[in-house]
């Protein structure tokens, strides 16, 4: 099975500043892969370069099987994404947002109303399918969000932070939906600095200074460097002064 | 004005428009040199418990004191002698580092050289980019200064609305060493956060969820009155793992923690039984083991009871 995800040397530079530093790495189908680091570590310009926004200075990735220097169409209809800081329209109703959402997808209209109908239902936002988006708590915004970002069933999702700040039972019923997600072969990309969020992935990678420092399990992270949780491994790497063991 | 407390609030409620209850009757105290955490997820209603105390927002109902003074009568005293550092960032972008922290300085009527042994330990670690303008810097970096800028004429009280969020681990744990080091000062402190495992990091805390504070303790009696038995499960399919567990006949509940599931029980279970049933639903790769019992437990079954 071909991977969901290949980089190799992967590279960004923005004049002398080298941001992204030969990242080669592999994520697989149906995988949940975290894609941790400090700030500044360089991990928003590669996911931009994995998503067709900014042409890599140098190296080769491949997303969903196409080229990110000359598919970055296709790339973009084959991912979801979904952000903290915007997704969802806030002066639109839930069912105004599904119904954007779904026509910039290019979803047929038939499609659209099913998906509203069964979205809706499975968030069990039935009463509130009519209020405005800012009117919704920040976990169900949160949720729905996330529905919305696979409701044109992409091969691979981008998360970035998804549940700072919501409360924890609400935070798990999401990493149950993302659960749900990649058991039905979804493959989820998430960068969170939230190192319990870590913990919830098959893999993950920790960048430092525009290069991979780590990529494993959290259970062999953990061993590999003698931690107790994957706070400690990722001060472990990225703390100035520390060397990695 | 006397009173043993540093921070005293008693039955504060606040309602913004007809719909929103941020706060419902909330009582809590801090005593003086005490770090206290109040810990909640988004629209808890901390912000808003915070801009009370800083005397930014007027209380619907109830009293609260900082320092022995009113936060209705004595507001010019209040705002003379605590430190206040918003969720936001709110220094000026377009001033320096070292202007900023001159210009909080001179409001308050001192010196940056006057209370410099308070902030050396913050301050110092920016003063080789102090002509850089605030807007500049790194996240890391505007939390030190804003911070500094909370600290320079050397507060009695300071609060801290969500200091870490939006930071990466290593500049979180460099801003909890810090805050360790002002309690020594004597200084009492008040810090919000939507991160659990903070928690851990105060000497008491108020768990705080839609207005109503669920529980204040020292961390470890909160853990500690977690009264249910509580197992961490791992198989090679988490997904159905947590199905499977929520149909168990003897789960109180069950919730995904990191690459375990926490499995409360309503009663004295064998472990064995529950690899048993485990065993019966083809699950392969079964460890399970005693958990020990998280902030975050303790919040969930909170939140549950209510």
């Amino acid at each position: 099975m071909l991977p969901a995800i290949t980089a190799d040397k992967l590279t960004k530079r923005f004049g002398d500043f080298t941001a992204v530093n030969q990242i080669t790495f592999e994520v697989k189908k149906g995988e949940i892969f975290g894609f941790l680091g400090a700030n500044g570590a360089g991990k928003t310009t590669a996911i931009r370069m994995l998503n067709g926004l900014s042409r890599p200075t140098a190296g080769k990735a491949q997303v969903a099987g196409f080229d990110v220097y000359r598919q970055t169409e296709k790339i973009k209809r084959r991912i979801g994404y979904m952000s903290q800081k915007f997704s969802l329209y806030e002066d639109l109703t839930v069912r105004e947002n599904i119904q954007f959402y779904g026509g910039i997808y290019g979803l047929p209209l038939a499609e659209i109303r099913r998906q509203m109908k069964q979205l809706v239902a499975g968030l069990g936002m039935e009463p509130y399918a009519r209020n405005l988006v800012k009117s919704l708590p920040l976990g169900w915004r949160q949720k729905l969000a996330f529905s919305i970002s696979i409701m044109h069933n992409p091969e691979i999702v981008f998360l970035d932070e998804p549940t700072g700040g919501v409360d924890p039972i609400t935070r798990r019923q999401f990493w149950e939906m993302i659960y749900k997600a990649a058991n039905e072969g979804m493959t989820v990309f998430v960068t969170t600095h939230y190192m319990d969020e870590a913990e919830y992935c098959n893999r993950v990678s920790i960048m430092a200074d525009g290069r991979i420092a780590a990529l494993d399990t959290p259970h062999a992270l953990k061993e590999q460097f003698h931690a107790t949780s994957m706070n400690d491994v990722f001060l472990n790497l990225t703390r100035p002064g520390r060397q990695a063991s | 004005m006397s009173n043993q407390f540093a921070i005293d609030i008693q039955g504060v409620s606040k309602r913004y428009g007809k719909d929103v209850q941020a706060l419902d009757e909330v009582s809590l105290q801090v005593r003086p040199g005490e770090l206290f955490g109040l810990i909640g997820p988004d629209g808890a209603g901390k912000t808003t418990l915070i801009r009370i105390l800083a005397t930014l927002l007027l209380a619907d109902e109830g009293q609260a004191t900082v320092d022995g003074w009113d936060v209705r009568k004595d507001y010019k005293q209040i705002r003379r002698n605590v430190g206040y550092m918003p969720g936001r960032f709110s220094l000026y972008q377009d001033l320096s580092v070292e202007e900023n922290l001159t210009f909080f300085a001179t409001i308050f009527g001192t010196t940056i050289r006057e209370n410099y042994d308070l902030i050396r330990d913050i301050y110092g670690q920016l003063e080789p980019f102090r002509t850089r303008k605030a807007g500049k810097l790194s996240g890391g970096m505007k939390q030190k200064l804003a911070l500094s800028c909370a600290l320079i004429h050397k507060p009695s009280v300071l609060f801290l609305d969500e200091p870490t969020t939006g930071v990466d681990a290593v500049s979180r744990h460099e801003f909890w060493e810090m805050l360790q080091r002002l309690r020594q000062k004597g200084i009492t402190i008040l810090v919000s956060t939507p991160y659990m495992d903070e928690a851990s990091l105060c000497e008491r805390v108020a768990l705080i969820q839609k207005g109503r504070i669920l529980s204040i303790d020292t961390p470890a009696n909160i853990v500690g009155s977690f009264d249910k038995p509580l197992l961490a499960i791992r198989t090679d399919d988490m997904y159905r793992l947590i199905n499977d567990l929520r149909q168990f006949e003897s789960t109180h509940s069950a919730y995904p923690f990191g690459d375990y599931v926490h499995l409360a029980l309503d009663g004295p279970i064998w472990a064995e039984a529950v690899h048993a049933y485990l065993v019966g639903k083809e699950h392969t790769g079964i460890e399970i083991k005693p958990a020990e019992v998280t902030i975050e437990d303790s919040f969930m079954e909170l939140m549950s009871k209510e």
